[in-house]
């Protein structure tokens, strides 16, 4: 019975196994380029033929001849000495073994009996199946360096679901050769549904049954959408549009409100339903909740629930989350479809189109080592994003220093969450424009860290219009104390980042900045911080003073600044938030009490001007009237 | 030359150890353990002041072996233990005070994953790797 994915005969599967051996001693897993070289001039081909073999059974594309290669490279062979065209298409028919002169042991073994060619059942599908696993597979092994070697695939697939499991395993032959076997069993074992469900649930794009038995049906009926996003899901790691709408519909399940989370216990009980083993479970969550919160929000379960259904179709389990798994980028793509808010309309700056996953992909990879980092961020960058917004369009009067904080509030947020910053200021350029909040999704409480309520803020307003005049560079606003970690943390961030988070400059010279480079700053970065250049402006335009400086603002300001060069770690930020609450709180008490104080100010001037202006009326020319 | 030890109470048993230099394991499994006695003798004695993070504890000099032993304990009263060849006299307080901080990170990050009970034995591939490193960074 033919063993590989290309159902090869017998004699096939052990020609090939003994070439690749030859080209390859074992326990690499590649073939070695100059041997495999060797033996495709040994077919006697004409030279760009054999560049075509070679291109299309992906080595070029890979980069080396694995077994999936080789083999694919073998049957491409025996095709073009048969007078086949080299293209996929061909291999899948019957052929006689691949004729290599120059080999000794090749020479005679020239098997021709297409009868023994088992595999014939292949269906025209494969085609595409098997490039997209061709690409697949390239994809797959870039972007998983660590997957184990692929040795050659020998199990025979023993009923027509393993045809369609043919390509994944082609293409993805991670573990597959050492579960090929197991896999036999426990595949169709696992899927309730055989063999029509067999192609789906080996597809990448299907889903896996899971617990959820409802899924395999939908499988089937998926299938069909497969072929069209395999392009776009070419590696195992990406998810495909239908694929999020279901994990999103999952999320929605355990949780209705999209941009919350899952709490780790609701998520566990979930998980745990999908019968995967608790160390792979556990090893799921660790790489899903980058920022170790013990929660998951939406791009998390995405990553999470992806990875269940790559492991139930039986791939190993990355050692680190790939790219495309990143709560960043999946936020970046999924946000797309969910416009909840105009919040993700505008995720890439550079990407306004559809096209924004992929680039957010490269982007997110130039940052991908952030992603410690980042997760740290996300948590509270997600919440500080919204948060953010609502401070901001309270806070229209904040002079500048406070939108310093704000900003940074903003730039907290990871890379990912810099995509709601973002769409904040496309779609509210302007700087009064008040409709941000508007636009925030339903979000979480405000952070501590965005520190004032709306009226509070006003407020500090017209606190810091006092105290503009002598101490206005140096202050710094109560509010969040954790904001300048972040800032100054993500300053160590790549500096593609670096454009998305101008602000993070601020942060360190927040104290020296004069208003005027700030609104400069503020209003030169587009992303996120349309808050801030609201503030700034507003700031700047309340150059009033009026009101006495009130010296409890001026002290707790100098009070925040020394929380300011906390560097943000994805370890320290619990604590940081905790002392964040803190201050914010005592920070609150403090505002409060200046408020009243400047509201009873505001009674008694008022009160002279009333007698002012009495005065004035007695005391003007009785002629004028 | 390094290990790395986490014990938990009551029962002080290791849920995690690793050693550099794999030989003479067993030997820093019985240096950690009777170091636990010290550590607890320590806690004790700071009872009624406020839990110090930071628990630099360097005394085990033994004779003939020659290495130092560190400890810190968290507020939950879990115990990390190292264990650094006195050889190694790159070693600052503030070097071994990091560690011992990212250990702790490391920690929480375990105790956030919802499939972890508190008590199995880390198995975590991400503390694993940490670990890992701040090793090779030692030796």
């Amino acid at each position: 019975t033919g063993g590989l994915l290309l159902a090869l005969s017998e004699s096939e599967q052990q020609r090939y196994s003994e070439l690749f051996s030859r080209c390859c001693p074992p326990p690499e897993a590649a073939a070695g380029g100059s041997s495999v070289g060797e033996l495709f001039r040994a077919s006697q081909l004409p030279p760009d033929t054999l560049h075509q073999i070679t291109e299309v059974c992906g080595a070029k594309r890979v980069g080396y001849f694995g077994p999936a290669q080789f083999y694919i490279a073998l049957k491409l062979i025996a095709a073009a000495q048969s007078g086949f065209p080299v293209r996929i298409e061909s291999i899948k028919n019957e052929l006689p073994l691949p004729q290599f002169m120059a080999l000794k042991n090749d020479s005679e073994v020239r098997y021709g009996t297409p009868a023994e060619l088992h595999g014939v059942k292949f269906q025209v599908p494969h085609a595409t199946l098997e490039k997209n696993s061709f690409k697949r597979a390239d994809e797959g092994d870039k972007q998983e360096p660590k997957s184990p070697p692929m040795s050659p695939i020998c199990s025979p697939p023993a009923s027509p679901s393993t045809y369609q499991r043919i390509p994944l395993s082609y293409g993805y032959g991670k573990s597959r050769s050492g579960l090929e076997q197991q896999h036999g069993a426990p595949y169709e074992v696992r899927h309730s549904t055989h063999q029509q469900d067999g192609p789906s649930s080996g597809n990448y794009g299907a889903k896996p049954a899971l617990a959820c038995s409802t899924l395999n049906r939908s499988l089937s009926a998926e299938r069909e959408q497969q072929d069209s996003s395999a392009h776009y899901s070419d590696d195992p790691w990406r998810i495909t549009e239908e694929q999020r709408d279901y994990y999103i519909n999952q999320f929605r399940s355990l949780q209705p409100d999209l941009n919350s989370f899952i709490s780790g216990s609701v998520a566990k009980n979930f998980f745990t339903k999908s019968k995967l083993p608790i160390p792979e479970l556990s090893h799921i969550w660790e790489l899903s909740d980058v920022d170790c919160d013990g929660a998951l929000t939406l791009p998390e379960f995405c990553a999470a629930f992806h990875l269940v259904v790559a492991r139930k179709n039986g791939y190993q389990l990355p050692e680190t989350l790939p790219e495309t798994l990143l709560p960043e980028y999946l936020q970046a793509a999924s946000l797309k479809p969910m416009r909840d808010c105009a919040l993700f309309d505008s995720y890439s700056e550079s990407l306004p189109g559809g096209q924004q996953t992929r680039d957010f992909s490269r982007t997110e990879k130039t940052s991908a080592e952030e992603v410690p980092e980042n997760s740290a961020v996300l948590q509270d960058g997600k919440k500080d994003d919204k948060q953010a917004l609502k401070v901001s369009t309270g806070l229209k009067t904040i002079p500048k220093e406070f939108q310093h904080l704000t900003v940074k509030t903003a730039a907290q947020e990871s890379n990912a969450l810099k995509s709601r910053p973002r769409s904040r200021s496309y779609s509210s350029t302007s700087i009064e424009d008040a409709m941000k909040k508007g636009e925030e999704p339903p979000t979480p409480p405000p952070r501590p860290q965005k520190s004032h309520s709306r009226a509070s803020s006003l407020d500090l307003n017209k606190i810091f219009q006092q105290n503009t005049q002598a101490v206005r560079s140096g202050w710094l606003p109560p509010p969040p104390p954790a904001l300048p970690p972040r800032p100054s943390a993500s300053q160590t961030e790549q500096p593609s980042e670096v454009e998305l988070h101008p602000q993070m400059n601020r942060p360190p010279s927040q104290a020296e900045e004069n208003s005027s480079v700030k609104k400069e700053v503020a209003l030169s970065q587009p992303p996120s911080k349309p808050a801030r250049r609201k503030l700034r402006t507003e700031a700047q335009g309340l150059e009033t003073p009026e009101l006495s400086p009130t010296i409890n603002v001026t002290s707790s300001l100098p009070a925040v600044k020394p929380h300011l060069p906390v560097q943000k770690q994805s370890s320290k930020q619990k604590r940081a938030i905790q002392t964040a609450i803190r201050k914010n709180k005592e920070a609150n008490a403090v505002l409060a009490r200046l408020n009243s104080e400047l509201q009873q100010q505001l009674k008694e001037v008022h009160k002279e001007r009333i007698a002012l202006e009495t005065q004035l009326e007695q005391l003007r020319p009785v002629t004028v009237l | 030359v390094l290990v790395s030890v986490i014990h938990s109470p009551p029962q002080n048993y290791p849920l995690y150890i690793r050693s550099v230099p794999t030989e003479n394991e067993l030997k820093f499994h019985y240096t950690v353990h009777t170091s636990l006695d010290v550590v607890d003798e320590k806690i004790s004695a700071m009872g009624k002041a406020l839990v110090d993070q930071r628990e630099l504890y360097l005394g085990l000099l033994y004779p003939t072996e020659d290495y130092k032993v560190y400890g810190y304990v968290t507020n939950s009263k879990v115990k990390f233990v190292m264990v650094v060849d006195s050889s190694n006299t790159a070693l600052r307080d503030n070097e071994i005070r990091s560690m011992f901080r990212k250990l702790h990170n490391s920690y929480t990050d375990i105790m956030c994953n919802p499939f972890y009970n508190p008590g199995d034995r880390i198995h975590s591939r991400a503390f694993d790797n940490m670990v890992n490193s701040m090793m090779m960074q030692v030796c």
